[in-house]
């Protein structure tokens, strides 16, 4: 379940569950979030969560709504964002990410069928009302995913892990947070090279895109690919392959390491790692 | 026309560093200037069967029909071409064939796949697709893509509620809204598009696209365009340094020289006395 944190000068005031469909934030007392301040409008802001995705709406607010230091009309709120109101400031938490394993099965692709959209047509029907405007086809479309989901997972069809899943029926396939991010490239020294012969002797190119090539199109072309486990030298084209410290690399990838001697086109140069 | 000297072809498919098997399926006929993709799903190996069933059948289905019939000829009773309407008919009839083994074979039901086709002919191509496997086209050092994938996310984005940039983040990628084999008729999408001799198509699986920005397919086939295998092999090999969550499967084909249709003489007369 996602969260807002509200908080005034760094003290935290309240934390508010986004339990509803539709989570409303203003000054007047009906709002669902009341925040009594003369910077925030009697109705500024909606909140409307679909599943596990929460929208963040501004309701033509005097003063706006800023997230994240930009003003905004509208907002797909991610993790920790920072909704600001006035003095007030919203933080929003989505949901813990849960366990790796299970991840992977819910990123399996699935269909979304007609039949069972048209099923859950009165259950999209009541969330449409609730969404209201540009939502309205989303959030029908919303439902009747959580609709084919758990037609889905109960059948066993058109989920790939369908026994996997079958134990809680009603849940899984739409309740995953966000599939983790790319995880991020593990560190690894930048590589570089310097021509030691040629007309550009002594320059230095520093190879830091996932791939540079090298070479005269037409002639003689090899690429340095810049991996996780390190720098690799392929062929690409022309007759004669690339050398790495006098032997002629083979059609694979050729690992570089440090202070390899590369010749291509009649033009030597060392690779080199920068520390 | 046999177009084995106009088009050059090269693919990998690979199950990634996640799957222990590839649901994923690849054919190509360059004679014929056909290539298709399709990633399954469905449980145990039901995903496999149904992408396999689908290449297989459209490839061998079309290969047979071009053995007597050329795309652009012009149909007798509508006047129009024929390419648009076979492809249609041979993606319907894969349709039927997953659907109707998913019906009577019990581990199979529920079974679906995506699905990208391309018929090169007459300086075209006609792409018809259904789902989230895409067709990108790299043309004078720019990439774009071709075919809008039939998924929750581009549904989304199209309503404006995803900004683009938003969507890597999003939830429900994995859901499309169209495949084959689910539904006992499906719709595909297909256009037809101008090609011009150098470009470069990449047909590819959603395990590409979601492991590997569209800048860095850019990269690859700008700097490896002049090796084709080795560009398959490295954009495969960028998705699963990215992690390889999902099978990836990757079909390029290069446009060598132009291709235009050799219409006789007697289809002109025909063409013009109607």
């Amino acid at each position: 379940m996602a969260k807002l944190i509200l908080s005034m000068d760094g003290l935290v005031l309240k934390e508010i569950p986004l339990t509803k469909e539709r989570t409303t934030i203003g000054r007047k007392p009906h709002n669902d979030i009341q925040i009594d301040n003369l910077a925030v409008s009697g109705e500024h802001a909606v909140i409307v969560t679909i599943l596990n995705d929460s929208f963040l709406e501004d309701l033509g607010s005097t003063n706006g709504t800023v997230v994240n230091g930009n003003p905004i009309k509208k907002h797909f709120l991610q993790n920790n964002d920072i909704i600001e109101l006035g003095k007030y400031k919203l933080k929003f938490v989505g949901e813990s990410a849960p366990a790796a394993a299970e991840k992977a099965d819910f990123e399996k692709t699935m269909v979304l069928r007609p039949s069972a959209m048209k099923a859950a047509a009165e259950q999209a029907k009541a969330m449409a009302a609730a969404a209201g405007g540009a939502q309205a086809a989303v959030a029908q479309r919303a439902a009747a995913v959580q609709h084919a989901a758990s037609t889905a997972a109960a059948a066993g069809i058109a989920d790939k892990d369908a026994t996997k899943t079958a134990p809680t029926p009603l849940a899984a396939p739409v309740s995953n947070p966000a599939p983790a991010p790319v995880p991020p490239k593990p560190a690894q020294p930048l590589g570089a090279i310097q021509l030691l012969s040629g007309a550009n002797a002594g320059k230095e190119l520093e190879l830091t895109k996932p791939l540079t090539t090298l070479g005269k199109p037409g002639v003689q072309v090899a690429v340095l690919t810049r991996r996780p486990q390190g720098y690799f030298i392929t062929h690409v084209e022309g007759a004669d392959r690339p050398q790495v410290n006098g032997q002629r690399i083979g059609p694979a990838p050729h690992a570089l390491k440090d202070h390899d001697m590369i010749e291509l086109a009649g033009v030597k140069m060392e690779f080199f790692l920068k520390g | 026309m046999d177009l084995t000297q106009v088009l050059e072809i090269a693919s990998c498919t690979d199950p990634g560093m996640v799957r222990s098997h590839n649901e994923d399926s690849i054919a190509a006929d360059a004679a014929n200037g056909l290539v298709v993709l399709a990633d399954g799903m469905g449980g145990y190996n039901a995903g496999e069967v149904a992408s396999g069933m689908a290449t297989t059948v459209i490839i061998t289905e079309m290969q047979q029909i071009l053995s007597g019939s050329k795309p652009y000829q012009l149909d007798a009773r509508t006047n129009q071409e024929v390419g648009a309407r076979l492809v249609r008919e041979q993606v319907l009839k894969a349709n039927t064939s997953i659907y109707q083994a998913a019906q009577s074979q019990p581990q199979y039901a529920g079974m679906g796949t995506t699905l990208v086709v391309c018929l090169f002919y007459d300086n075209r191509v006609l792409v018809a697709h259904l789902g989230d496997s895409r067709l990108y086209l790299m043309r004078d050092g720019k990439l774009s893509q071709v075919t809008r994938d039939h998924s929750l996310l581009q549904e989304q984005i199209d309503a404006g509620l995803i900004a683009p940039e938003q969507a890597k983040n999003a939830q429900h990628k994995n859901l499309v809204t169209k495949a084959l084999g689910i539904d006992p008729t499906v719709e595909p999408e297909i256009h037809e598009y101008a090609t011009k001799p150098g470009d470069i198509y990449l047909l590819c699986s959603d395990g590409l696209c979601d492991m590997v920005d569209d800048e860095d397919i850019s990269m690859t086939l700008e700097a490896l365009g002049a090796n084709l295998n080795l560009a398959a092999q490295q954009l495969v090999q960028m998705a699963n340094d990215n992690g390889g969550r999902d099978n990836i499967s990757v079909i390029l084909v290069r446009v060598l020289r132009e291709y235009p249709g050799a219409r006789g003489v007697m289809a002109k007369v025909f063409a013009w006395l109607k």
